[in-house]
């Protein structure tokens, strides 16, 4: 019981960042008709403007110790972080110890910006074309941009801690009236699970409740009719572009203290997004969200001891591996458009 | 009626074929070996990740790589050439020749990493290829190596199986590997951690991370400590939540992660903020090992590497003056202390110019006679051996420990031992290294 729980528990937190990039993607979908293989890449962005971000923070003023060496046995470099300098000790570690959140604010003009460039400078110029020209451009801007991250970041994963307040675990279990040490679960992954909660629950709100989302709901409904009303339905496709570029910079901004950024993250999540997308069904915005969360949670059981030994016995070894395929495989027999697909989606 | 006839037709041409080909036959001599040189210089191909999930392990090896060619070229301060206990090398090139060299991407993927090593022997005329950061691509470009008829000089690769089931004649490995990273380790894990521990391996599923659990499990049982599982982790696995979960409901009190780079980041990662270095377990302190370490791994892995126990091959720290050397040489043309993939690969550079100087040849089978049962001290790992039987290093190791403080972020890890070289030595023919055979040296041509 303890360890379902705890895989349930792993598993939102994967589901998590699936569903919000998984989001994005039927967003851009939905609205502008382009599968975007850039998508990861944005996510990657959002994961470095918080290295970023933590970096100016830790922008130094280098002073030399006389009575230390460094290893080349000259006097050593002291680095005081300016923040520091300018608001004190207590002030200055609070803001570098709480990069990560405060990154937000810096993300969210930022990937706004690159999903604006990047739909007006490349991605406009594809939208009649042939959705395999879409993935081809896609996937290679995503290639260019990783390659360009890792020239200026490096290769190695970055680390990224969470603020002090939120490292370590607490003992879920016992607040459910378990016994001690049945159910750890990190801080931090609860504080992601509910942050994805909040901006997905953001999106739908958005997209529901305001005259601005009605429209949009409207344009991906039947994009000529809305057209014909005198509504310019472009403009409001790519800020909804924009949008979706910074729903994935937010997923990877406030990813990073779980996993050490590195340039090739995107890519990891990229094509697990893209099954999510076509599990939960083509344009479908509570499609994403729900296979998102269920194929996490599925992913978490299959790398149960328990589980790969019994698939191990039905010889299909690393079900870890193979099973949100499997799963896709099943759904996409049982129901060819997806969980929550609609007709006519990509079927032309 | 004409006069040609079939067999008139046949002599002619065999006659003009031969004297066509005799000019060629008596001013080209048979080259003796695969790309001997001819003219004023040699050309060494430097095999190493510039893209892909090792590629600041290949940027460091390549530095040293440039380090090491200027020095046998008569440039910059010369490093360990001074320490090198070896005085054969003059600061002329190799064999009076200027060195020169070509670079490949291994991507750190075993195809790719053939192909650019295939390329740069074919079409760039190396006559000898060195480097790697994965097991799996030494493993593969050794077997070309082999098949081409040049030497391959092995960088950072610590699988058994390199020196083990799949050594080859033409091969040399200076780096150390799985079976003393283990040997080294249960001692000190004794010492520090007791002889009654449960231990929990999560291990990369391939072949560095088999040979790595096999020596670590087999040194730990060694010192009395129980196995209670070893997980397989898929190589592309980024999110190790899922694995690391079950680890404290399993009665372990230790955990071994049998991961490198990326891999070893994230696990260990996943581990601390699961709180397994919080917990207390059968009455003791939850601990974790990282059997290999490095230093570009252990910056990446941040506050999270305090306390652990690992092994390196070397550490820039070291006091003996071969490292003094080489750490001045490459501290003050990149302005960085090197990592012990940087030292691996400068040394094997400097160990096969050494061993032409010594055969007066670039012919590989001289190369290997000259390197087979080669010793020497002075490169920074003490007196060292090449050993005749397996073309592997035998030197001391180094078990590390993850600073409490470091002063900044190259110091990341502190020495807690040199074990001596005889603590890690095996026999040649050892279980964990059977079932292949060196064979024998191909020169090609």
């Amino acid at each position: 019981m303890d360890a379902l729980l705890l895989q349930i528990l792993n598993g939102l937190d994967k589901g998590s960042a699936y569903a919000l990039i998984a989001l994005g993607l039927t967003l851009i979908f939905g609205t502008l008709g382009v599968v975007n293989f850039a998508h990861g890449a944005l996510f990657m962005i959002g994961a470095f403007c918080a290295v970023t971000f933590s970096k100016i923070l830790n922008i130094s003023k280098i002073t030399l110790d006389p009575e230390k060496t460094n290893f080349l046995g000259k006097p050593l470099e002291i680095k005081t972080p300016y923040v520091i300098e300018w608001f004190g000790e207590s002030t200055g570690a609070a803001l570098i110890d709480w990069a990560v959140p405060l990154s937000i604010l810096f993300a969210i003009p930022v990937m706004l910006l690159v999903g604006y460039v990047m739909e007006r400078g490349l991605i406009k110029h594809f939208y009649k074309r042939p959705h395999a020209d879409q993935i081809l451009v896609t996937f290679g801007l995503a290639i260019v941009v990783g390659e360009l991250v890792k020239t200026s970041f490096g290769a190695n994963p970055i680390p990224t801690p969470a603020p002090e307040l939120f490292r370590g675990s607490f003992d879920f279990g016992v607040l459910i009236g378990m016994e001690a040490n049945a159910v750890i679960y990190p801080f931090w992954r609860l504080v992601y699970f509910g942050f994805s909660a909040v901006v997905i629950s953001s999106i739908f709100a958005f997209l529901q409740f305001t005259t601005f989302g009605m429209v949009v709901r409207a344009g991906m409904a039947d994009r000529e009719t809305v057209g014909l009303l005198g509504i310019d339905i472009d403009k409001r496709f790519t800020f909804m572009f924009g949008v979706a570029a910074a729903v994935a910079g937010l997923a990877g901004v406030m990813y990073t203290p779980i996993n050490s950024p590195n340039y090739n993250m995107g890519m990891d999540f990229l094509v697990l997004s893209f099954v999510v997308v076509v599990v939960g069904g083509m344009g479908s915005l509570p499609g994403a969200v729900l296979a998102g969360f269920m194929l996490g949670i599925l992913e978490s059981f299959a790398s149960m001891n328990e589980v790969k030994s019994f698939f191990e016995m039905l010889y299909l070894p690393s079900i870890d591996q193979i099973v949100i395929y499997l799963v896709a495989i099943i759904v996409l027999l049982v129901r060819p458009r997806g969980l929550m697909g609609r007709e006519g989606v990509m079927e032309d | 009626m004409s006069k040609f006839t079939r067999r008139g037709l046949l002599k002619s041409s065999a006659v003009m074929g031969a004297g066509m080909a005799m000019p060629t036959l008596i001013t080209s001599p048979v080259a003796a070996y695969t790309n001997e040189p001819t003219g004023g210089s040699v050309t060494l191909g430097f095999n190493v990740p510039q893209t892909g999930p090792y590629a600041d392990e290949g940027s460091d090896e390549l530095r040293a790589y440039q380090l090491a060619v200027e020095h046998l070229n008569g440039g910059g301060d010369g490093g360990m050439m001074h320490t090198f206990t070896s005085k054969a090398l003059k600061g002329n090139g190799i064999l009076g020749k200027k060195v020169e060299f070509v670079t490949g991407d291994t991507q750190t993927k075993s195809d790719a990493a053939r192909a650019s090593a295939k390329s740069m022997i074919e079409k760039d005329g190396a006559i000898m290829i060195t480097g790697g950061s994965s097991s799996g691509v030494a493993i593969a470009v050794q077997g070309l190596c082999q098949e081409a008829g040049v030497i391959f000089m092995a960088g950072l690769t610590h699988s058994n199986d390199t020196t083990g089931k799949d050594k080859k004649a033409n091969g040399f490995r200076h780096f150390f590997n799985a079976y003393m990273s283990g040997a080294a380790l249960a001692p000190v894990l004794q010492n520090a951690y007791g002889k009654e521990r449960r231990a929990y391996h999560l291990t990369a599923d391939y072949s560095w991370g088999w040979t790595q659990q096999e020596s670590i499990q087999a040194a730990t049982e060694g010192i009395g400590w129980e196995t209670v599982n070893n997980v397989l982790t898929p190589l592309a696995t980024t999110d190790f939540s899922s694995y690391i979960a079950p680890v404290l409901n399993s009665g372990a009190d230790v955990l071994i992660l049998n991961h490198y780079g990326g891999n070893m980041i994230n696990s260990l990662t996943s581990a601390v903020q699961f709180g397994l270095r919080d917990k207390q377990v059968n009455g003791k302190n939850f601990e974790i090992i990282v059997p290999l370490y490095s230093e570009l791994m252990a910056k990446g892995a941040g506050a999270n590497i305090e306390g652990v126990f690992g092994s390196t091959n070397w550490s820039w720290t070291l006091g003996d003056e071969g490292t003094k050397a080489f750490v001045k040489s490459f501290g003050e043309k990149y302005g960085f202390p090197p990592s012990n993939a940087a030292q691996t690969v400068y040394a094997q550079t400097l160990l096969y110019a050494d061993a032409c100087e010594r055969a007066g040849t670039f012919n590989p089978c001289g190369i290997g006679e000259a390197l087979e049962g080669f010793e020497f001290d002075g490169l920074g790992n003490g007196p060292t051996l090449y050993r005749k039987e397996d073309h592997q290093c035998f030197k001391d190791v180094l078990v590390m420990q993850g600073k409490e403080n470091p002063d900044n972020e190259y110091d990341a890890l502190e020495i807690v031992e040199v074990t001596p070289r005889a603590q890690v030595e095996y026999a040649p023919d050892h279980p964990m290294f059977a079932g292949g055979s060196l064979g024998k040296c191909n020169p090609g041509a």
